[in-house]
């Protein structure tokens, strides 16, 4: 085991929120997206982060990429602590992680060239190459992403989805970054196109050297493309652990929960999925104890009182006061 | 006797950029009480067959072909004549939940309407069905949920909604157009579990449009498999899954990351979908196929066979 290129650890991010208020002038309420999340990746490894929407798996990546600001934590890039507030650290932080956004088409500029969106970053942040180095480092990379230089100046719209993402993957790869993060990054995409998408991830990844955390709602790609996976509910941590055994074993409820209910293309498995009672608890409104205590079929007075802590053990870690 | 006959369908839109072939002369059946899937990626027509049958197309579409529905034509139909078919009949289940219903009516009032206009019951008796037809769908505490307004549901709740609107006239066939796809997987879980319980004890015909191949597994009793507009492949569930005959089945296939084996590489389809604005020649597959040939680029293949029919030139022996 090499060591951790990030660690995070106890990431909070909350927002504001005029939601539920009685007044206009009474106090703004606070969203709690995410509640506390810790996290190592190591060089060359892939974190898958799994969950239901809003559970604040896509708010914990754009807060370690410094697109919203965290409010509590820290974050640890190659053993240097980020600070948030100066404009400088997050430049840096730029030239080593980058993002990979859910919209492709969407995240692409429409009024720029392929060429240009792609060589804004190069010019950014390769400094150190000389202007024909850095248009062969464009060509090199559109070229290595499958899109063909005499497409080099069309616009976005002129693109499938697929092709789009592949362009945003080869203007992420232009500051040779050394973490991607990805944001649900092929579930805009067809299933054929996905695994096109999925398998020039990995190839980069080998090429290149790269980190990733792939965050996904879809547990069959994660489980493909991840060594660990991270398990989110309510912005909190649920169960973390190697990916293979993770599936196989899954101890918390709450992933048991979700694993079973994962759809099998296979028509002689029959998928028994266990299904929640209970209703999601209030982001504005956290219960004490455990997150997941609403809607757990294992619950007892425990749940309400305290907060499990994440334990480890054997490469696993469970918040769980009943883990199996 | 089949309950809803498909035959040589073709739709055609006129665009700005020329006309689309969205469908092209695609034929099936359906049989009572048939649990049939629709699997097709996005653009390959799979929503528009099933707006076709609800005389729901955009107004620049071209229609040609038979939707023969209880010995009549539902493409030649007045609206007068479509609207007691549809609900009563023929109902459907959009995929978003959301804009599928009114927001500013009470769901009450959006499910008492259907039965209100389709069997002439009065406000009482109608309430009452509706407050049944929730309670059929699992909304706990119908009684008093029937008052509220769509944006008080979740997400699940307003597709179970929309799912008791569909089964409030007891239709003999529903059309599920992607009805879990804006779902969670739990969510998702519970929904075609609901759909299936409600499946079977009502024995409605179900045609379920979807790009998940995982949820068909668990549902249909047959696949359709459409592709650039043409019907590809159709088998019994069970065989295509353990025995795809089509190149762009077994593709399909290979693509799709299996939770319970992660081993190797997935296998991406090269290539992108087809460009739909030339009509059809050619087997449209064939410019993606890995077993295509010099034929395959000159000839459309014909659906044919019996349990398992297959558009496909080459045999099955011949295949990687």
């Amino acid at each position: 085991m090499s060591e951790p290129i990030l660690t995070v650890e106890d990431l909070k991010v909350t927002f504001d929120t005029r939601q539920g208020r009685k007044w206009p002038w009474s106090p703004m309420k606070k969203v709690h997206a995410v509640n506390g999340v810790s996290l190592s990746l190591e060089r060359g490894r892939t974190l898958g982060v799994v969950g239901e929407s809003g559970c604040g798996k896509s708010t914990l990546i754009r807060a370690i990429a410094g697109l919203v600001t965290p409010t509590g934590g820290t974050v640890t890039l190659e053993g240097r602590a980020v600070d948030y507030g100066s404009r400088a650290d997050v430049l840096a932080l730029r030239h080593k992680v980058q993002m990979i956004f859910q919209d492709p088409v969407a995240s692409l500029n429409p009024r720029m060239t392929v060429r240009e969106i792609v060589s804004e970053p190069t010019r950014r942040f390769r400094g150190d190459l000389d202007p024909e180095a850095q248009d062969k480092l464009v060509h090199d990379l559109l070229d290595r992403v499958g899109i063909a230089q005499r497409n080099f100046n069309r616009y976005p719209h002129e693109f499938s989805g697929g092709q789009c993402q592949r362009i945003g993957i080869a203007r992420a790869l232009a500051v040779n970054p050394k973490i991607l993060l990805c944001d649900e990054p092929v579930s805009a995409l067809d299933v054929s196109i996905q695994a096109q998408v999925v398998n020039l991830l990995r190839e980069l990844q080998a090429e290149m050297g790269l980190s990733l955390i792939f965050v996904a709602h879809d547990l069959g790609v994660v489980r493909h493309i991840s060594d660990d996976i991270l398990v989110m509910y309510m912005g909190g941590m649920m169960e973390k652990g190697e990916s293979d055994a993770l599936v196989r074993t899954p101890r918390h409820p709450y992933t048991q929960a979700l694993l079973s209910s994962v759809p099998v293309p296979d028509p002689n498995v029959i998928v028994e999925p266990q299904v929640l009672e209970g209703d999601l608890p209030s982001p504005l409104n956290l219960p004490e104890g455990c997150l997941f205590q609403s809607r757990c079929p294992k619950r007892q007075d425990a749940c309400k009182a305290t907060k499990p802590a994440l334990l480890a053990a054997g490469g696993r870690e469970v918040a769980c006061h009943f883990a199996e | 006797m089949s309950l809803l006959s498909v035959q040589d369908l073709a739709i055609r839109f006129s665009t700005g950029d020329g006309t689309v072939h969205a469908v092209n002369n695609v034929s099936f059946d359906i049989a009572p009480g048939e649990k049939v899937a629709l699997v097709g990626e996005s653009g390959s027509g799979k929503s528009q067959i099933a707006l076709s049958i609800m005389g729901l197309l955009a107004k620049n579409a071209q229609v040609s072909g038979r939707i023969l529905h209880e010995g009549r034509d539902l493409l030649t139909l007045s609206q007068d004549a479509l609207n007691k078919v549809r609900a009563k009949k023929i109902a459907m289940i959009f995929q978003d939940p959301m804009s599928a219903l009114n927001p500013y009516m009470r769901v009450g009032r959006q499910l008492t309407e259907i039965v209100e206009l389709h069997e002439g019951l009065g406000r009482a008796d109608a309430r009452k069905r509706a407050i049944e037809a929730m309670e059929a769908v699992q909304i706990p505490d119908a009684k008093n949920r029937i008052d509220a307004y769509p944006h008080e549901f979740s997400g699940g709740m307003r597709q179970r909604i929309v799912i008791a609107m569909a089964l409030i006239c007891k239709p003999g066939l529903i059309l599920a157009d992607e009805p879990t796809t804006a779902l969670d997987v739990t969510v998702q879980a519970q929904i075609m579990r609901l759909l299936d319980e409600i499946q079977s004890e009502l024995n409605t015909a179900v045609l379920l449009i979807t790009h998940d191949l995982g949820v068909v597994a668990g549902f249909c009793d047959r696949s359709m498999v459409l592709y650039g507009g043409r019907m590809m492949e159709t088998a019994p569930t069970k065989d295509l899954f353990a025995a795809p005959s089509h190149p762009y089945t077994r593709g399909l296939l290979r693509a799709v990351p299996n939770i319970n084996d992660a081993a190797g590489e997935l296998r991406a389809i090269p290539g992108s979908p087809p460009n739909q604005l030339r009509p059809l020649t050619h087997c449209p597959f064939a410019a993606r196929c890995v077993d295509a040939v010099e034929q395959c680029r000159s000839t459309l293949p014909e659906l044919t066979g019996e349990a398992t029919k297959r558009a496909c030139l080459r045999p099955v022996e011949a295949l990687s």
